[in-house]
């Protein structure tokens, strides 16, 4: 059976006006909050600033 | 430690132990003692210092500034000059106060003769000490040192500090949680801003220093001295926090910060499990604003054990409470103020219900910091300072905020570990 394009998930994301959220760099937010769109940035990092043997310890040390 | 879940166990029962503590804790202003009275071992030549241990070498200009002048206040060097050689000849003993159950802003320097606020925390039975404050301008504590600086500390030894220790022993001291309350709800954080609690203490300690005090215009001296400075609460506030503090050092697996001081070389840290040893780091300059005729180029690092402040959750911590404070420091908007709050509940366990900020609907101050908390998401406490000259003898040029360098909470996250056989 053919697909049916507009069923497909996600299609119609572009249809309206995006709303957007951003997770971690805000300098992608910020672009979107020039041409007007409606942004909610979530402050995010990796943990332990991406030290992976730093991250080990933390979930070692997890309670 | 055997097994992941026997760690995860231990760490959850120290933790709440150590929040346990703290909120718990009910200190109490209830003396002012000589500071060899107070602390055993405080011999002739030693000097007690903020931050962690340092030697002359490597102390920096203000802190060396207040070392000379406190040596000739205490007869201990003819001048200045002679003071500074015997320092540089070893000829003084450098411990750090927190060894001694005692705190002291900025150079924080504690000797024999000094008078020191003694605070009682009557749920643990333990003391902690801080001297009294100078005022403001220039004072030894940001390594004034001249004649008016020692003349203000003798007068303090022989004259308020005997009349403050008689006063709260007649009133049965004056305790702390609800007044530091108080201070919340009108605007202080207890680092940077202490108008409110400062009146408050005055308000109450005023009647039973007028009924100890024979001579009137003494009198007078010592209510203009106390009601002339804002930041009398100051050292209070920091004895109160190390009263609180003290008792949860050495709790099995806690990664709680016991401690965070700085002597303007350093800034170091205790944490609960690790007990006395300290983790630290090369200090950070503040970011803040500056007395006219001063600019960041004639600023110190950071410096002084008031941090301790800030341990327990005030200070930089309760700056939704003290808008005022955002602007005087440089912080910025009222807004801004409620985020640097609500960014310090990122890294405590926490909150303390008997000390809430209105502005916030009433949250409590975050309490309790996690060095797990500190190094997951990289946000480091934002503590609220004062800023001092970088040459010996001159003060005070500014107010700002610092961070903690993230470094000593690595260090002992990695010590922990260790410490309970994970690494």
């Amino acid at each position: 059976m053919k697909p049916q394009p507009d069923k497909q998930p996600g299609a119609g994301l572009l249809e309206g006006r995006p709303r957007v959220i951003n997770v971690g760099l805000a300098m992608f937010a910020d672009d979107l909050v020039r041409q007007d769109v409606e942004v909610v940035q979530v402050d995010w990092r990796p943990p332990a600033g991406g030290d992976m043997a730093l991250s080990r310890l933390l979930s070692l040390l997890a309670d | 430690m055997t097994s992941a879940l026997s760690v995860a166990e231990a760490i959850r029962a120290g933790n709440s132990r150590a929040l346990e503590l703290m909120l718990a804790a009910n200190p109490v202003l209830v003396d002012v003692v000589p500071a060899w009275k107070a602390i055993d071992g405080l011999s002739e030549h030693t000097i007690l210092h903020a931050g962690p241990p340092i030697e002359w070498a490597r102390m920096c200009g203000p802190m060396r500034g207040a070392v000379a002048g406190v040596a000739v206040y205490e007869g201990w060097a003819s001048d200045l000059d002679e003071a500074a050689h015997l320092a540089a000849r070893n000829e003084f003993t450098f411990q750090p106060n927190h060894h001694f159950a005692a705190v002291g802003p900025m150079t924080g320097l504690t000797t024999r003769s000094q008078p020191l606020l003694v605070v009682e925390n009557r749920a643990s039975g333990n003391k902690a000490y801080c001297t009294i404050n100078e005022g403001l301008g220039k004072v030894m504590r940001f390594g004034g040192n001249d004649q008016s600086v020692r003349e203000r500390l003798a007068w303090i030894r022989d004259v308020l500090g005997p009349a403050l220790g008689t006063a709260l022993q007649q009133c049965g001291g004056i305790a702390l949680k609800p007044l530091v309350a108080r201070g919340l709800a009108m605007g202080d954080e207890m680092h940077q801003r202490n108008v409110a609690c400062s009146s408050l203490l005055l308000r109450e300690i005023a009647p039973a220093l007028a009924g100890c005090v024979d001579h009137q215009d003494s009198l007078t001296a010592m209510l203009s001295f106390m009601g002339g400075n804002d930041q009398f609460f100051l050292n209070i506030a920091m004895a109160m926090g190390k009263s609180i503090m003290d008792p949860v050092g050495g709790i099995e697996a806690a990664t709680v910060v016991t401690a965070m001081t700085r002597n303007g070389t350093d800034f170091g840290i205790r944490v609960s499990a690790l007990g006395d040893e300290w983790f630290t780091a090369p200090v950070e300059m503040p970011a803040g604003l500056y007395f006219p005729g001063f600019t960041e180029r004639d600023a110190n690092p950071d410096m002084g054990d008031s941090t301790i402040v800030e341990t327990i959750g005030l200070g930089g911590f309760a700056m939704a409470a003290a808008p005022a404070v955002a602007g005087f420091v440089g912080a910025g908007s009222v807004r801004e103020a409620a985020t640097f709050t609500r960014r310090m509940g990122e890294i405590t366990l926490g909150q303390n219900p008997e000390w809430v900020i209105p502005s916030l609907d009433y949250q409590g101050v975050p309490t309790a910091i996690d060095i797990r908390l500190v190094v997951e998401t990289g946000i480091v406490p934002t503590i609220n300072t004062g800023i001092a000259h970088r040459d010996p003898g001159v003060g005070q040029v500014g107010a700002g905020v610092v961070q903690a360098p993230l470094a000593c909470f690595e260090s002992a996250l990695r010590s922990l570990a260790g410490r309970l056989g994970v690494s």
